[in-house]
C-alpha cells in the first residue's frame, strides 16, 4: 500500500546534533527510521515490542525503546544514539569500560545496554545498588551473563564520578 | 525552508522532505538511494546523470526535484521488465552488454536512457538519428563506435536473448592466431570476444562506484584551494567555519604530517596541505568536514586566508631564464628532471646524411577527465588500521603512499578500489584528496568521503605535460634513418608526479618503432606555478610521437618517398635489442603497415584527392608493462629502507594471484589487486583463469578490489596488465590444476601427467571419453587436505635495459607495434576539420578478448584524435584555468568521432600469456600524427602546434596565400 502525500507527516528533529528533516509514515518507528532511512544501524531492533532494550536510545535526554516510539511523536526532539557516543578517536568512558571488562560478546545488546548505563549515570553518577538494577533492568543479555557488565558500566561510574 | 514533495519514480511514490535547492539528482542519488544516474559533470555537459522525465530525457542535475513532483520519472533501475522477481534486460541493455557499448560504465546509464528515450518516438532511428539523440552524452572510453553499435542492433537482442543474429554483424576481425591457427579450438575462453563481467551490473546501474557508497555516519569533506599561483600563506584564520553549525573539522597545514609525498621517491615534493608556500591556483591549503556536502562546502568559503603573493612563471621559457622566480627552491633554474641520453654519434651521422630536416613542434597541456570524477571514503578502523575506498588505477601505490604520509606499516593500510570509472592515468597518483579524508577522519572519528568537482578535476587530475620539441631527423637519400637527436623541455607544472617518468619515457620510446642508429635525447622537465602534470596514456611519448611521425613525413615528401614506404624501410625487426637498450621479441610493424596501407585505399588515395580532404599516416607502439617498480626495494616503509643500489632484477613480483575453488568445486575466486578501470583488466583475467584451470568462465568469479583480499598486483598503469597479472594468474591457475591432477589420475586410472583439464572435465590425453567432473576431483581433494587454493606470480625478466641513467624507463618484457590512416576533411574557408574515418591495425600479440581490445582501439582513436584538434587547457596570466569543465575544455562528442575500422596482424609474443601483450595506450600513438598527416594532406600546411585548431589553420593558410603563389593544398603528398 502506498500513502498518500497527505497522510505523511513532516518532522524536524536533531539527530547527534545534526538537524534532520524527514517525512515519515505515521505508523513508523524511530527506530525504523533511524536504521532504514537514515541508515544509523547501531541501533538494533530485536523484540520490536519492547521487551528487550536493545534498541535504547536517548530521547531529549531519558531513555526510550525506540521501538516503542512512532518517529511521527519526536517532532522537535534531541536523539542520540551509539553514534553519537564517542569523540573523534576518542571513546565514550563506557565503551571504554565495556572493552576492559570484555563487556560485548556477540554485540547486539551493547548499543542499548551503553545508552541505558549512560542515561543512568547522566542522572545518578554514582548509583547505589536498587537506582543501579532499576536502570539497567530493561536491557537483556543472553551471552555474557551480566556480570563483565556489572563491572564496566561500574567502573565507568568511578571514573564519572571522580 | 524544507518543502514535503511526492515524487513518481519508476512507477513508486516518494513522498519526502525536500530543499527548494535540492536538484533531481541529488534527491534520486541521496535520499531514495538510486545511484545508477552519476553526478559528473553536475552543470548539463555530460549526460551521465540522464533520466526519463514524462519519457523525455533530462540532465537530472538541472532539473530542481520540487519541479517534477507527480510526473513520472524513469531510472536506469526502472528499466527492464519484472519476472518472476528478476528484472528483465530490456533489449538496448542487452546490447549494450554484447556489443561492446560499456567500458568504464560511468556514462552507461545516461546513455541507456538518452537512446530509450529516442527508441520510444523513434524504434528504427538512423545513424545520424542516433547521434543527434545521444549528442548531449560523453563517453571517454569507447569512442562511441560500440555505443552506436547497440543502438542500431538492439532489436536483434529482442526476445530470446540468445543474440544468435548479433554474432553475424558483430565486429571482432583478428581471432586467428598461431597458436589457434595451428590447433582450432585449443582454447575455449581466451581468443573469445566474451562480454565484460561487470556488463549487466554497469547497464542496470547497479555497479557501485566510490560516490555511491554510504558508509553509516559517513561525512563530507571539502578542500579550499589557493587562489594564486604562487606565494606564501600569511595567515589563515578557520573560526568563521569552525563556527558554522554542522562543521566537524578544519585542518590547515598545521594539522597534516610534515612527510611530504609523491610517486618518484627522489622527488617527494608535495604536503598534503600547503605547509606554508602555494604553487599553483587551487593548491590545497585547509579542508573541512561537515555533516554533509553543501555544509562543507559553505565552510570552505568561510575559512580566510592571506597571501603574500610571488611572482609566478607560468611557461618553460620563462621558468628556466636566468634570475626566474623558483617554483621549490631545490629545483635549479626549475629543472626538475634533467635527461641527456646518447647512443652512438650523433653528430657525425648527420654530417653523412643525405637529407636532415629540423623542426620545432608543440604539444598542448590536457586532461584525462575520466567521466567519473575522483572520490574517496577513508575510515580509521579501531584497530588503527586505515581503510581508504578511492576510485584508483594504482591501489598499491595509494596504500604504499598513505603508510608513508602516516607513517604507519603497509599492512596496517587496506584500500578498496570499487568500481572505477576511468582512469587513463589521471587516477595513477595518490591524491590530496585521499590523504585529506584520511586526516580529517582520524580527526572526527567518522568516515569521510570526499569528491572531486569536475573543476577540482582539472587542478588535481595531473594531465598531460605541455612539451616543446626540437627535433632533428637525418636519413640517406633512400629515406633510411642514421641519425636523430631531439631536445624537449616539458611544462611539468607545480609537483614532480610521475614527471620523472614521464621526462625519460618522452626520449626512451622514439627507438622503439624505427631503426635509429645513432640517438640523442636531451630532456629538461620544468617546474611551473600551474597544475602538476603526471601520467596519461602514452605517458610522456604521443607528442614526441605526433612530432616524429610528423617529420618523417616531411621528409618522406622533401625525398619524394610515400610515407608507407619510408616507414617500411626504417620499421624495427623482431628480436632486436634497440640502440638504447630495449629488448623487443614479437614485432608485426610491418604487416600492420602493409595491412593498413590496402584496407584504407592508400595508394589511390594519398596525393588524390581534391583540396580540403586529406589523408594522412601515423604509427606508434607502446610498452606491456614497465620492467621496474615505481620505488626500490621490498614493500615496506621507504624510510625505513636502507640505501639500496639499483639492481637489475626486480625484488618482489609485480603481479600476484591466488585462486581458491569453493569447497563443492563448482566456483574459482581469482583474487588478484590489479584494478579494473573500465579497459577490461576483470574480464580478462577471468578468461584466462578459466581457461588455465579447465572450466567454464562462468564459474570465475573476480575478487580485485580489496587489498585485504587481493595480493599486490602494481596496478592499471603502463599497460601491464594483460601481460603481468595474466601470467600470475594462469600460474595461480596452474597450481590448482597441478594439485588436482593426482586426484583426478585415481578417478580416472591413469598417470597424474596424462591428466588434462578443459570444459570443467579433467580427462585422460589423448582420450577425451574417459573423463570426470572437474569438480568431482575437486570436492576429492578438499575432502583429503581442505581448501584448495593455488598461488601465481610474475616478475619482469632480469636484466631488462642498459646500463645508463634513466635506462629502466621504457623497459618492457613485450612491445606493442600499430599503424593507423587517417582521413579528414577541411573547410578551408572556416578551418574546421572532420575527422571522417579511421583504419587502425595493431600488433598486440594474440589477444586473449578481441572485442575488448577493439573497444580500446576505438577508445584511444576518438580520445586521440580530440587532443590533436581540439583539446586543451587554457590559463590566464594569473596562472587560473579559464575553461576547467566539459563546455569549455572540448573532447569529442559522438557526432565528432570518425568511422573507425580496427583490426590486429597474426602476432604472438613469447613473452605474454597465451601470446598476448598490450592495447591500452599503444592504440593512442599513431592517431596524433595520422590526423596532424591527413590535415596538411587536405589543407597544404603543416600545424606543428597541438592542437590543431580552425584558428591555426586558417593562419597558416593565409599566411602562405601571403608569402607564396601556391594554392591551398598542393604542397603537402602532391609531389
Amino acid at each position: 500500500m502506498t500513502p498518500e502525500a497527505d497522510e505523511m507527516v513532516a518532522v524536524e528533529l536533531a539527530i547527534n546534533g545534526k538537524p534532520t528533516h524527514l517525512v515519515v509514515r505515521p505508523d513508523e518507528t524511530l527506530l525504523f527510521v533511524l536504521r532504514d532511512s537514515i541508515g544509523l544501524t547501531g541501533t538494533k531492533g530485536a523484540c520490536l515490542e519492547g521487551e528487550c532494550g536493545s534498541c535504547t536510545l536517548l530521547l531529549n535526554g531519558a531513555p526510550v525503546n525506540s521501538c516503542l516510539v512512532l518517529a511521527a511523536q519526536v517532532h522537535g526532539g534531541r536523539v542520540e544514539t551509539i553514534e553519537g557516543l564517542a569523540h573523534g578517536d576518542k571513546l565514550h568512558v563506557l565503551q571504554r569500560k565495556f572493552i576492559e571488562s570484555g563487556a560485548a560478546q556477540c554485540g547486539y545488546c551493547t548499543p542499548g545496554l551503553i545508552m541505558a548505563a549512560k542515561a543512568l549515570l547522566d542522572e545518578t553518577p554514582n548509583p547505589d545498588e536498587e537506582t543501579f538494577f532499576r536502570g539497567m533492568e530493561g536491557n537483556i543479555c543472553r551471552c555474557t551473563g551480566y556480570t563483565s557488565i556489572c563491572e564496566a558500566i561500574r567502573g565507568a561510574a568511578r571514573e564519572w564520578s571522580r | 525552508m524544507t518543502l514535503v514533495r511526492t515524487l513518481l519514480v519508476n512507477g513508486q511514490r516518494h513522498t519526502l522532505a525536500v530543499e527548494p535547492f535540492d536538484t533531481l539528482l541529488d534527491v534520486l542519488r541521496d535520499k531514495l538511494n538510486l545511484t545508477g544516474a552519476k553526478k559528473a559533470c553536475n552543470v548539463g555537459d555530460c549526460g551521465a546523470c540522464t533520466v526519463l522525465v514524462d519519457g523525455r530525457p533530462v540532465n537530472s542535475c538541472l532539473v530542481l526535484a520540487v519541479e517534477v513532483e507527480g510526473r513520472p520519472i524513469t531510472t536506469i533501475e526502472g528499466l527492464g521488465e519484472m519476472r518472476e522477481g528478476v528484472r528483465e534486460l530490456e533489449p538496448l541493455q542487452k546490447a549494450f552488454v554484447h556489443e561492446g557499448g560499456i567500458q568504464c560504465g560511468y556514462c552507461t546509464p545516461g546513455m541507456v536512457m538518452a537512446a530509450t528515450a529516442l527508441l520510444s518516438r523513434n524504434p528504427k532511428p538512423t545513424t545520424d538519428e542516433i547521434k543527434n539523440a545521444l549528442a548531449g552524452n560523453l563517453c571517454r572510453c569507447t569512442g562511441y563506435a560500440g555505443i552506436v553499435r547497440a543502438v542500431q542492433r538492439c532489436e536483434n537482442y529482442r526476445d530470446d536473448g540468445t543474440c544468435a543474429a548479433k554474432r553475424d554483424g558483430a565486429h571482432v576481425p583478428g581471432r586467428i592466431s598461431r597458436e589457434s591457427a595451428a590447433e582450432p579450438g585449443r582454447y575455449r575462453s581466451v581468443g573469445e570476444s566474451l562480454p565484460r563481467i561487470d556488463a549487466v551490473d554497469k547497464v542496470t546501474g547497479r555497479a557501485l562506484y566510490t560516490a555511491d557508497i554510504r558508509l553509516p555516519g559517513m561525512i563530507y569533506g571539502k578542500i579550499l584551494g589557493s587562489t594564486i599561483a604562487h606565494g606564501t600563506i600569511r595567515r589563515i584564520d578557520v573560526s568563521r567555519a569552525a563556527a558554522l553549525d554542522g562543521v566537524l573539522a578544519v585542518i590547515t597545514g598545521a594539522d597534516v604530517p610534515d612527510t611530504t609525498y609523491g610517486v618518484s621517491p627522489a622527488r617527494y615534493d608535495e604536503h598534503v596541505l600547503a605547509k606554508q608556500k602555494v604553487r599553483h591556483v587551487g593548491d590545497p591549503v585547509a579542508a573541512v568536514a561537515a555533516i554533509d556536502e553543501r555544509t562543507a562546502e559553505r565552510a570552505v568559503a568561510l575559512i580566510d586566508v592571506e597571501y603574500d603573493e610571488l611572482p609566478a612563471v607560468l611557461d618553460v621559457f620563462e621558468a628556466t631564464a636566468d634570475g626566474a622566480p623558483l617554483v621549490h627552491e631545490r629545483y635549479a633554474r626549475n629543472i626538475g628532471t634533467e635527461v641527456h641520453q646518447h647512443f652512438g654519434d650523433v653528430d657525425a651521422a648527420f654530417a653523412r646524411c643525405d637529407h636532415v630536416r629540423e623542426e620545432v613542434f608543440t604539444g598542448n597541456h590536457i586532461y584525462q577527465c575520466p567521466l567519473e570524477p575522483h572520490a574517496a571514503i577513508a575510515r580509521w578502523d579501531s584497530d588503527g588500521t586505515l581503510v581508504l575506498y578511492t576510485s584508483t588505477q594504482a591501489p598499491h601505490y595509494v596504500q604504499y603512499m598513505l603508510a608513508h604520509v602516516f607513517h604507519i606499516p603497509v599492512g596496517r593500510v587496506r584500500v578498496i578500489r570499487p568500481a572505477v570509472g576511468g582512469g587513463f592515468g589521471g587516477k595513477a597518483a595518490t591524491t590530496p584528496l585521499d590523504l585529506c579524508a584520511a586526516v580529517l577522519s582520524r580527526k572526527t572519528g567518522r568516515p569521510v568521503t570526499m569528491r572531486y568537482s569536475r573543476e577540482e578535476m582539472f587542478h588535481y587530475g595531473r594531465g598531460r605535460h605541455k612539451q616543446h620539441m626540437t627535433f632533428k631527423l637525418g636519413v640517406d637519400r633512400d629515406g633510411r634513418i642514421q641519425a636523430f637527436s631531439s631536445e624537449i623541455y616539458l611544462d611539468g607544472g607545480a609537483y614532480s608526479s610521475f614527471g620523472v617518468a614521464t621526462a625519460y619515457y618522452a626520449g626512451s620510446m622514439i627507438p622503439t618503432l624505427y631503426h635509429i642508429p645513432n640517438y640523442k635525447y636531451d630532456g629538461y622537465r620544468v617546474m611551473t606555478n600551474k597544475p602538476a602534470c603526471g601520467a596519461m596514456r602514452g605517458h610522456g611519448v604521443p607528442q614526441p610521437r605526433f612530432a616524429f611521425e610528423c617529420l618523417l613525413n616531411m621528409i618522406a615528401d622533401d625525398l619524394s618517398i610515400d610515407p608507407v614506404e619510408i616507414r617500411r624501410r626504417n620499421a624495427m625487426d623482431p628480436n632486436t635489442r634497440t640502440v638504447n637498450d630495449m629488448d623487443i621479441q614479437s614485432c608485426e610493424f610491418r604487416a600492420t603497415l602493409d595491412a593498413v596501407e590496402k584496407k584504407s585505399g592508400w595508394r589511390s588515395k594519398y596525393g588524390r584527392l581534391p583540396p580540403g580532404r586529406g589523408i594522412g599516416i601515423g604509427c606508434g607502439g607502446f610498452v606491456s608493462g614497465a620492467g621496474y617498480c615505481i620505488y626500490r626495494g621490498q614493500v615496506q616503509l621507504s624510510h625505513e629502507k636502507g640505501p639500496e643500489p639499483f639492481q637489475k632484477h626486480s625484488i618482489f613480483p609485480h603481479a600476484n594471484a591466488i585462486v581458491k575453488i569453493s569447497e563443492d568445486g563448482m566456483a574459482a575466486v581469482c583474487m588478484i589487486g590489479a584494478a579494473e578501470i573500465g579497459q577490461g583488466s576483470d574480464t580478462v583475467l577471468a578468461q584466462i583463469c578459466a581457461e588455465s584451470l579447465g572450466i567454464p568462465v562462468s564459474r570465475v568469479r573476480m575478487r580485485s578490489e580489496d587489498s585485504d583480499i587481493s595480493p599486490i598486483d602494481l596496478g592499471a598503469y603502463s599497460s601491464r596488465v594483460t601481460l603481468m597479472g595474466g601470467h600470475a594468474v594462469s600460474r595461480a591457475a596452474a597450481a590448482v590444476v597441478e594439485m588436482l591432477r593426482p586426484y583426478a589420475a585415481k578417478l580416472l586410472g591413469c598417470e597424474s601427467s596424462e591428466v588434462r583439464a578443459r570444459d570443467g572435465k579433467m580427462f585422460v590425453e589423448g582420450d577425451a571419453s574417459r573423463s570426470v567432473d572437474w569438480a568431482e576431483a575437486a570436492r576429492k581433494y578438499f575432502n583429503e587436505n581442505g581448501p584448495l587454493v593455488g598461488s601465481g606470480c610474475y616478475k619482469p625478466p632480469d636484466g631488462l635495459g642498459g646500463d645508463y641513467k634513466g635506462a629502466t624507463v621504457g623497459t618492457s618484457p613485450a612491445y606493442s607495434f600499430g599503424s593507423a590512416v587517417c582521413e579528414v576533411s577541411v573547410d578551408l574557408e572556416t578551418g574546421k576539420v572532420r575527422v571522417e574515418r579511421f583504419t587502425d591495425y595493431h600488433d598486440c600479440g594474440t589477444p586473449i578478448n578481441p572485442q575488448a581490445v577493439h573497444g580500446q582501439v576505438e577508445g584511444a582513436i576518438v580520445m586521440t584524435a580530440g587532443e590533436t584538434i581540439m583539446e586543451d587547457v587554457q590559463f590566464d596570466a594569473k596562472g587560473r584555468i579559464l575553461n576547467p569543465n566539459l563546455h569549455g575544455y572540448l573532447m569529442m562528442s559522438i557526432k565528432d568521432a570518425p568511422e573507425i575500422f580496427s583490426d590486429l596482424v597474426d602476432s604472438y609474443e613469447p613473452r605474454g600469456p597465451f601470446g598476448a601483450k598490450e592495447i591500452g595506450e599503444g592504440a593512442t600513438l599513431p592517431v596524433l600524427g595520422a590526423v596532424a598527416h591527413a590535415i596538411a594532406n587536405a589543407t597544404g600546411v603543416w600545424i606543428k602546434d597541438l592542437p590543431i585548431t580552425p584558428e591555426k589553420i586558417l593562419a597558416a593558410l593565409r599566411e602562405r596565400q601571403r608569402t607564396t603563389d601556391v594554392p591551398a593544398a598542393a604542397a603537402v603528398g602532391t609531389a
